[in-house]
């Protein structure tokens, strides 16, 4: 049993690398939320960014169309959603669903010919830098691109929402619609955007895990990873930087527990397994109980339809 | 004259007899029910590869890929058995109680287990292949290739069958090497490239320098190729995927069993069998051996291959203890195959406890 | 100037109403047709063997109803829920928790024979459901949090207790460690209907179920409370009713059927507990509780088309090939036909005519 710097290093390397494809689909649901939409179909979205960027890069062999396909694929399937919550005005529930079951089904209709091919090597940054210092360099050195936005997603979507001023009209619309459309603020289009946008990090993150991650494709292959990635963003009560922080320790919770059987240490596989979800509705009791703090972090018009007459 | 005639006559019948034999016989249909995708290249996969043998031979197949050892799987059997299909192979041990249920409904009907223990009905055969022997060999080569002595394993579920595995994986290594140690991760699925990936890591980051696995997917091979470790293919040759680590695999050769079995419903001539064939019979087979092995190595792999092969060698020769250290086999005896298919305890030399 | 105008409908039309699912299923087959075309099959083939093959005969068919009767009941306890503005996304998880509690029960009988152990497992079955539907129902009514989030959660929380219970200790001690508990007793499971269908009685506790849900709701002062306490919390209140005791009480009263559907599938057709109960019905059972219009009839309509969704998927795979996922894209666009054709509900196309 090798405890040391270097070794940590290691294993916070890979918590960081499995936390990626939570950080990127979250910090797209937050947008999506904070302008006041509710999409359920994020395990939906990210399936269908996983075959749709695996089958680029299988079809036309160049890892950067199959990075934006995935995320134009994402956009795409996000359009229906928007078209049938904005323009429609269905129900967001309902149909968050019916996006992620649909996902499933039509990612895993697509991909039947992409079971078994081998992913292609993805560009890694800084790899000559990957054994210089110890602890450190596994940490900072030799990730993909896609790693590292990860990581700085969570910082530009809070600048975004608090110091710009589409951030400011994204917040205002989730809060209130009625009154940011009484100040001619486009409501719709608004909403549009934002769910378009939460699809593309969405279709990222999938592409994440078939690219670069397993690197494979295989039916269902998110496992679940979207569902997390909703209870993350209530987790964090709609905090860009605490996405980072739980998705560190979602991710970090499977990892850990490989390692401590590698160890020889028992460890009760299926409970470590929910821990992050039983931690999640704790967590929601506590941040719902104030009611008054509720209402300063939920943008108070999610999952309400809104409609106005033209 | 007369004589000519009826000799001309009784020819004819019996070229057309012969002839509608062999058609009859050609019209059998077999099935195959697989627990996951064909395009896995690990476990079904390879059941693939021994359906297409069949279909070479000459016969009419049918497959269904992805059927959940579930309430639905009976109803998938049922379908193919009413369907005039004469033989169904079903690859899963999780399928051994629709099997033998649907068995009794089409007694006509013959059915195929994989890995299974209930022969309910006549109609009903199990069998299984003696992967512990091709072990053996992976055993004998991780422990000579490995530097740091650490041995990585990623397994599946705490059944017999792993276990078997794992153990004689580990008394070959230790013969060649007594000071390597085994490392053990249960990823708690058989087939998930995601937790495999993740498993691989966390061994490799712990020292392993060579991973096997009883897993499918070919996840950990190529987790290896990018870290620079070796690792053994599961099931199916999988050095293309891993051209560097994978310095050989543990082939499954169904084939030559899948075709011999629908040749016996051909001919009639099926009967209930349990089947536990090893690399004698050709079932397990080895791939070719990576260039960066030694030729001493490889030359003692052939060996034992060959010595497994004819059963001169046995994988559980005494003697062997346990984690304890009790006697499980004494010197000079090895395990029967009763004791081989209850296996559930590890030998000295395996780290960590059998998750119960 | 436009030539159509779009209106808002003073009041929901009754003929869109009952027209828009019946516009929804034509859509979804004309799309299913489309993509088969798209990925290489012959449409009106796979539709054929999608959609009639599967119920072409009497097992067939009763193999529908047993599909249909989980959805049924489930989302028949959904339609309290969703009515009142409770939104249970987690049936899928009180059908599991349903399914450990009565799999318990009846494990401790099993290896006893009486009529009176079916109504017990039957009982736990159903109050596992309730006390697992409780947690979201009291969460949202006594700590305001969101019951979306919370019966989500608890799906996956609900699935890996059943992993762990079956994985390690309520596995069959004789099975060697395979991942499936002992067989239940003949007096725990569901007496089948018929000689040779799978069809059970199960199918009594949904018909019941659809009944009792009609009676309650179209009958009783109690049914109109939930519809009224779905308004709003303050209306409910403002007029009187205890918003709180009813949102507790419609999820018990979903919590139950999903749990009672747990039990049906495990002493119905399984007879044991597997690591996996249910195909996601829990999920499923939301799209049939939205495409039969939260109303009991159309509630059985629905079932029955959704459950041909998964029988037409697993029979177009034996038959033609085609991935079985393409039961979920029919379930999907369903309800997204059903969700956008709503529009028409309340919105209608005006003409307006090309004079000025």
């Amino acid at each position: 049993m090798i405890i040391d710097i270097h070794f940590i290093g290691l294993i916070i390397t890979s918590i960081m690398a499995s936390a990626v494809p939570l950080i990127l689909a979250s910090c797209g649901e937050l947008i999506t939320e904070r302008s006041g939409v509710l999409n359920l179909g994020v395990e939906g979205m990210m399936i269908i960014g996983a075959i749709s960027g695996f089958a680029f890069m299988t079809v036309t062999g160049s890892l950067f169309i199959a990075v934006i396909g995935a995320m134009l694929a994402g956009v795409l399937i996000s359009t229906i959603f928007a078209f049938l919550t904005q323009t429609l005005i269905t129900n967001h529930v309902a149909t968050g669903l019916a996006l992620t079951i649909f996902g499933i089904g039509i990612s895993a209709m697509i991909g039947k010919n992409f079971v078994g091919i081998p992913g292609k090597e993805f560009p890694v940054l800084f790899e000559s830098l990957k054994d210089t210092i110890p602890f450190l360099s596994p940490i900072l050195f030799g990730h993909s691109i896609v790693f590292y936005f990860a990581f700085a997603l969570p910082f530009f979507t809070n600048y975004f929402l608090k110091k710009t001023k589409i951030g400011l009209i994204v917040r205002a619309v989730g809060d209130s619609p009625e009154s940011a459309s009484n100040q001619g603020i486009n409501v719709k289009l608004v909403r549009y955007s934002c769910i378009l946008y939460g699809g593309a990090m969405c279709g990222l993150a999938g592409a994440y895990l078939s690219m670069i991650y397993t690197p494979q494709w295989i039916e269902n292959m998110t496992g679940g990873r979207g569902w997390i990635a909703l209870a993350l963003v209530v987790f964090s009560t709609w905090n860009p930087i605490k996405i980072l922080i739980g998705a560190m320790i979602f991710g970090g919770l499977t990892i850990i527990q490989f390692h401590m059987q590698a160890m020889g240490v028992r460890v009760p596989v299926q409970f470590l397994t929910a821990l992050p979800y039983i931690v999640t509705i704790i967590v929601l009791v506590v941040i719902s109980r104030d009611s008054r703090k509720i209402r300063l972090s939920t943008p108070s018009s999610l999952g309400k339809s809104f409609y106005k007459d033209n | 004259m007369h004589k000519i005639f009826i000799r001309s006559f009784v020819s004819s019948l019996v070229f057309l007899f012969t002839l509608t034999v062999a058609a009859v016989a050609k019209d059998v249909k077999a099935a195959f029910v697989y627990i996951g995708p064909t395009g896995d290249h690990g476990w079904t996969y390879q059941h693939d590869v021994g359906r297409k043998a069949v279909e070479a031979a000459g016969y009419k197949t049918t497959y269904v890929e992805g059927v959940p050892e579930s309430a639905d799987a009976e109803r998938v059997l049922r379908q193919l058995a009413n369907s005039g299909h004469d033989v169904i192979f079903t690859t899963s041990f999780g399928y051994m109680n629709p099997t033998n249920k649907v068995a009794k409904e089409f007694p006509n009907v013959k059915f195929e287990h994989a890995t299974g223990y209930k022969r309910e009905h006549p109609n009903v055969s199990t069998y299984a292949a003696r992967f512990y022997e091709g072990r053996a060999i992976l055993g004998t080569i991780a422990g000579t290739m490995t530097k740091s002595n650490v041995i990585g394993y990623v397994a599946s579920f705490p059944i017999p069958e792993v276990i078997r595995g794992i153990n004689s994986f580990t008394l070959a290594a230790q013969k060649v090497n007594p000071n390597i140690k085994t490392k053990i991760v249960w990823a708690f699925t058989w087939y998930d490239p995601g937790k495999e990936s993740e498993a691989a890591k966390a061994l490799i980051d712990q020292g392993a320098d060579i991973i096997a696995q009883h897993t499918d997917s070919t996840a950990i091979v190529q987790i290896a190729e990018k870290a620079g470790v070796y690792a053994f293919g599961q099931a199916s040759d999988m050095d293309k995927f891993a051209p560097k680590a994978v310095l050989t695999s543990v082939e499954n050769n169904w084939g030559p069993y899948y075709v011999e079995r629908v040749k016996a419903v051909a001919n009639g001539t099926w009967s209930q069998k349990d089947t536990w064939h090893g690399i004698g019979d050709g079932m397990v087979v080895i791939s070719d051996l990576d260039s960066a092995m030694p030729s001493d190595l490889k030359a003692k792999v052939k060996k034992l291959q060959a010595d497994l092969a004819s059963g001169k060698v046995h994988a559980f020769t005494g003697p062997i203890y346990d984690q304890k250290g009790d006697l499980m086999v004494a010197a000079g005896k090895t395990a029967d195959d009763g004791m081989l298919a209850g296996m559930m305890t590890y030998v000295k030399g395996v780290e960590g406890d059998i998750p119960k | 100037m436009k030539l159509i105008k779009i209106v808002k409908r003073d009041q929901p039309s009754r003929t869109i109403f009952f027209l828009t699912p019946v516009l929804a299923i034509f859509l979804t087959l004309f799309s299913g047709g489309l993509i088969f075309y798209i990925l290489g099959f012959k449409p009106f083939e796979a539709l054929k063997f999608f959609f009639i093959v599967p119920i072409a005969d009497m097992y067939g068919f009763s193999e529908l109803l047993l599909k249909a009767t989980p959805l049924c009941l489930i989302a028949i306890g959904l339609s309290f829920c969703f009515k009142s503005n409770n939104w249970n996304i987690g049936a899928e998880g009180q059908l599991t928790f349903g399914a450990i509690v009565s799999g318990g029960v009846a494990l401790l009988f099993y290896d006893q024979e009486g009529f009176y152990i079916l109504p017990i497992v039957i009982l736990a079955g159903a109050i596992g459901g309730m006390l697992y539907a409780s947690i979201p129902a009291i969460l949202k009514t006594y700590f305001n949090t969101n019951e979306i989030l919370v019966s989500l959660m608890l799906v996956y929380v609900s699935k890996l207790i059943l992993d762990y219970l079956v994985v390690g200790p309520w596995s069959n001690p004789e099975g060697f460690n395979f991942p499936e508990t002992r067989q239940f007793s003949d007096s725990a499971r569901l007496p089948i209907l018929f000689e040779g269908l799978r069809i059970h009685a199960g199918i009594f506790l949904a018909l019941a179920a659809v009944v009792a849900s009609w009676f309650v709701f179209y009958k009783t002062y109690l049914g109109f409370q939930m519809k009224v306490s779905g308004f709003s919390l303050k209306t409910a209140k403002y007029a009187g009713y205890k918003g709180k005791k009813m949102i507790i009480l419609v999820f018990l009263i979903s919590g139950a059927c999903a749990g009672l559907a747990g039990v049906g599938e495990i002493t119905g057709p399984i007879g044991q507990l597997h690591r996996e109960v249910s195909p996601d019905y829990g999920f499923t059972a939301i799209i049939v509780a939205f495409l039969g219009r939260l109303h009991p009839i159309g509630i059985i309509f629905a079932s029955l088309i959704v459950a041909i969704t998964y029988l037409g998927a697993e029979t177009a795979q034996i038959f033609m090939q085609i991935p079985k996922y393409t039961g979920q894209v029919f379930q999907g666009m369903i309800l997204f036909f059903l969700l956008a054709s709503d529009y028409l509900l309340f919105f209608k196309f005006k003409f307006t005519g090309l004079k000025k």
